[in-house]
């Protein structure tokens, strides 16, 4: 370890910005690397510099909790080395490797802090890719950062605690918000009364969400199932059933996901050890309460390390920073450390509930037609998929990748792993966890060949022993 | 929803009885498990992990004769009749594309030496043509400035291995073979007249052969019996672009190495060069130094790619020997124990000659094609003396792969 020690935090949201105030307040200069211009990560994502809005009209009820993340991390400049638009590709020990303004540079770092956040999971129906179809997570960028509301005509469908969120920011815009179709079955909310109420502050916004929509006189319908996006060049209309009917709604856009999925790339990169986890029925990395992931100097915060949301994102950023301050900053385990670690048990359970209240579709494979695109970037349907496992007897989603090239392409299996791993599980009849997950390999993300080129030093002449072709 | 678990212990242990146990199921080990089918031996395949997903799987493949070593062109045009007749052989094209194969040259010295292997070719019925000057560079305009002429041959091509190589075991499995796999083998012994072999799986396994198509690995079976050589695992380091037009339609290779590259149908260009480094006992991954000097080698000689995105920095696991010639051959210590492993870059286009081979060894006792240079008795080889008698059973109940 050298004298001074690199903390290195990837991400400027929750998490990323509590563990950065951590750093910073014993002394020490955090170097903290987002892909957006600003702070406030995907859920207080900012407008880009110039266009100023009230924090009301972006995070609603969340204006109060987004303003003091921005505040904090505004009133760490100069304590800490912010790398905005810059993009973390890639991970090696010690080695850090980025990209912005299309240069690569490497950074050391001895403590790393992995605060990659979630998106949208996607479990795709027929038409999805049309244009016009975008996530629920899509939906809000389009609003906080962009100030636009897609539409005019949106629905609002799928499952989890951000469809009531994003529809009531854009009823209260006064978007003409055609329906919410919300794939729980009905009863799932007397299931995880008592769950919720573990927060009840949160429970009391959830409901008032629902109520407030339904003022506005905006459909919320409950144990609705997305069929088919219609339209010739864009959405024109969806289908639904409900029910045991199916309805059609004619619209311009519709917004769609079933609940997040944590972003691990980075974390397996790094070599951590990753388990099946039943509540995000997904991988994550391997993390202890404090936030140590598997590998020693690599800490794991915020949804990045399973979904727990923005709230508990500030405890476990800030919790992570204490762990690494301990192994490589000096500092002993305090009293604030065992607090925040208490304080994420409440948001554990009350996340469980979240997930009683508004599971995915546990039969969406089942459901799902053979005609229907899995992975959008290398076009491949569920029914290839299945003709492959039937065929082949491929039963590991690894092989299905191999062979079908599901998950291969621009996105690496971000938007198509979580769809895949159900249609093998289904098409194999085992449990989701029994298939595996997608292995990573850089880049994260996309990068041009011509930067990576650019890093190395001097093309040397390869020896003779060396000379593969 | 639990962890992962190990492959489930069975309490009653099944016992096979076979005329040919294979260790490793990748395009070598699997496509001698097909051709001893063909022939009409019993066959049981061993693999530790899923077939044809180690190197055979994830390499960059090519399918060229041009460039082999003049002791390996029997063998590497016997492939090419395969790769001629893959659909029939395994039931799928594996997307190969006999698209010709360019060996570039970047100076005077590099096309003397061209001219020369072309020469030399010649003699082994490989025919190469050598095109320089405003034909080259009308032929191919959008390559680099740096190369200024090149090797063609007409009849080489790439696949795709992903689907290639599974697919042979896939092939043998339906011809009659018993293919297991996530199967360790953790014991193996010979009592003078049969293998003994025992794995992860819970079967057990008695032949009167054994074929070592263990890849990367094999060193642990032939060390096993007695015998070693100077063998260490490299790691291509390889890479994929996104999609981008069609400009590559011949599979590129360089003198004096540092990049090879290609173009999928789907438009995608795989390139290789330079080197990962080891991951763990059974993976490799790409390294930082490696990926930047790929990047700019692309960059550099195919300027159409410069502004293309990389979707994925990969590599793979891969037996290399000093000579860079493999071992394929019978053990010195052992009856009936065939050694197929350490190709060193060249067992995805050779892998199905040297399957056969091993079959023909098997089942006529001869190999059909000369081998000869690839015997192990070219390194020496007496591990441990005690272990090398032959008839000798063995001492140590568990077997030992790393």
């Amino acid at each position: 370890m050298r004298a001074t020690p690199r903390f290195v935090i990837i991400g400027a949201g929750p998490a990323g910005v509590r563990a950065a105030e951590q750093i910073a307040r014993v002394g020490h200069r955090p170097v903290v690397i987002d892909e957006a211009p600003r702070c406030g990560g995907q859920i207080y994502r900012q407008p880009p510099d110039g266009r100023r809005r009230p924090a009301r009209d972006l995070y609603g009820y969340a204006a109060a909790k987004a303003e003091a993340l921005h505040r904090t991390f505004d009133a760490l400049r100069g304590a800490i080395d912010h790398r905005a638009e810059t993009l973390a590709w890639h991970v090696e020990p010690g080695a850090l490797h980025l990209l912005s303004g299309g240069t690569a540079t490497v950074e050391p770092w001895d403590a790393l802090i992995l605060a990659t956040g979630a998106t949208d999971r996607v479990l795709p129906f027929a038409g999805w890719t049309l244009p016009g179809v975008v996530t629920l997570g899509a939906a809000q960028v389009a609003l906080k950062a962009q100030a636009v509301l897609l539409g005019p005509r949106i629905v609002f469908a799928g499952s989890g605690p951000l469809l009531p969120l994003v529809a009531w920011q854009y009823a209260s815009r006064g978007a003409p918000v055609a329906a919410v179709l919300d794939a729980a079955p009905p009863g799932t909310r007397r299931k995880a009364a008592s769950g919720l109420f573990s927060r009840p502050a949160l429970a009391m916004q959830g409901a008032m969400l629902l109520a407030r929509l339904r003022a506005r006189g905006v459909p919320y319908l409950r144990g609705a199932r997305l069929v088919r996006a219609h339209g010739r060049d864009r959405v024109e209309a969806i289908e639904f059933e409900q029910a045991g009917s199916t309805r059609r709604i004619e619209c311009d856009a519709l917004a769609f996901s079933h609940g997040l999925r944590s972003e691990t790339q980075l974390a397996d990169l790094a070599g951590c050890a990753f388990d099946a986890d039943a509540t995000d029925q997904a991988w994550r990395p391997r993390c202890t309460e404090a936030g140590r992931s598997s590998v020693r100097g690599v800490y794991l915060a915020g949804d990045g390390a399973g979904i727990l949301g923005a709230d508990a994102a500030e405890l476990s950023g800030a919790r992570a920073a204490l762990a690494a301050l301990e192994d490589y900053g000096g500092t002993a385990s305090t009293d604030a450390a065992r607090r925040l670690e208490s304080e994420l048990l409440v948001h554990r359970r009350f996340r469980a509930a979240v997930e009683t209240l508004s599971p995915p579709p546990a039969d969406w494979a089942a459901r799902t037609g053979d005609d229907v695109v899995i992975c959008r970037c290398e076009e491949i349907t569920a029914g290839e998929l299945r003709r492959c496992v039937r065929e082949t007897g491929a039963g590991e989603l690894n092989r299905l990748k191999a062979l079908t090239r599901v998950g291969m392409g621009r996105c690496q299996g971000r938007m198509c792993g979580a769809a895949a791993a159900r249609v093998l599980a289904h098409a194999t009849d085992r449990p989701l966890a029994d298939v595996g997950r997608l292995r990573a390999q850089p880049p994260v993300k996309p990068v041009p060949v011509q930067a990576i080129g650019a890093a190395c030093p001097g093309i040397t002449a390869v020896p003779q022993d060396q000379r593969d072709d | 929803m639990t962890e992962l678990r190990a492959p489930a212990l069975r309490t009653a242990t099944e016992r096979v009885e076979v005329d040919v146990a294979i260790v490793g199921g990748g395009i070598v080990g699997g496509s001698a498990a097909l051709f001893l089918r063909r022939a009409g031996l019993s066959v049981a395949l061993l693999e530790r992990g899923l077939c044809g997903a180690a190197a055979s799987g994830v390499n960059y493949g090519g399918v060229r004769v041009q460039g082999r070593q003049p002791v390996q062109l029997p063998l590497a045009l016997r492939s090419r009749h395969w790769w001629e007749r893959l659909p029939e052989l395994i039931g799928t094209d594996g997307e190969y594309l006999r698209s010709g194969h360019l060996k570039l040259a970047r100076s005077e010295a590099d096309l003397a030496s061209l001219r020369a292997y072309r020469d030399l070719a010649r003699e082994h019925g490989l025919a190469l043509e050598l095109i320089e000057g405003e034909a080259f560079r009308r032929a191919w305009p959008w390559l680099g400035r740096q190369a200024i002429g090149a090797s063609w041959c007409a009849e080489d091509g790439h696949a795709n291995p992903r689907l290639v190589s599974p697919a042979f075991a896939r092939a043998a499995r339906a011809a009659g073979a018993r293919v297991i796999e996530h199967c360790e083998v953790t014991q193996l012994a010979h009592d003078g007249a049969r293998f003994d072999l025992a794995g992860t799986c819970g079967t057990e396994v008695r032949s009167r052969w054994l074929l070592n198509c263990a890849g990367a690995w094999a060193l642990a079976v032939a060390q096993r019996f007695g015998e070693t050589v100077p063998m260490e695992s490299i790691h291509p380091g390889m890479v994929v672009t996104e999609p981008v037009p069609r400009f590559l339609e011949v599979n590129i290779g360089v003198e004096g190495g540092g990049i090879y590259g290609r173009q999928t149908a789907r438009g995608n260009c795989v390139m290789g060069g330079s080197r990962g480094t080891r991951r763990d006992a059974l993976h490799a991954q790409p390294a930082a130094p490696a990926m930047a000097e790929l990047c700019a080698r692309m960059a550099e000689l195919f300027p159409p790619l410069a502004q293309a995105q990389v979707i994925r920095f990969w590599s793979g696991v891969e037996g290399s020997l000093p000579d860079h010639q493999p071992v394929i051959g019978p053990s010195r210590t052992t009856p009936n124990l065939l050694h197929a492993f350490g190709f060193c870059g060249a067992g995805f286009q050779t892998g199905p000659a040297v399957g056969e081979a091993l079959a023909n060894w098997v089942h006529r006792g001869d190999p059909g094609v000369p081998l000869s240079a690839f015997a192990i008795d070219r390194y020496v080889s007496s591990a441990s003396s005690s272990a090398a008698a032959p008839t000798a059973p063995a001492s140590a109940p568990t077997f030992h792969p790393h």
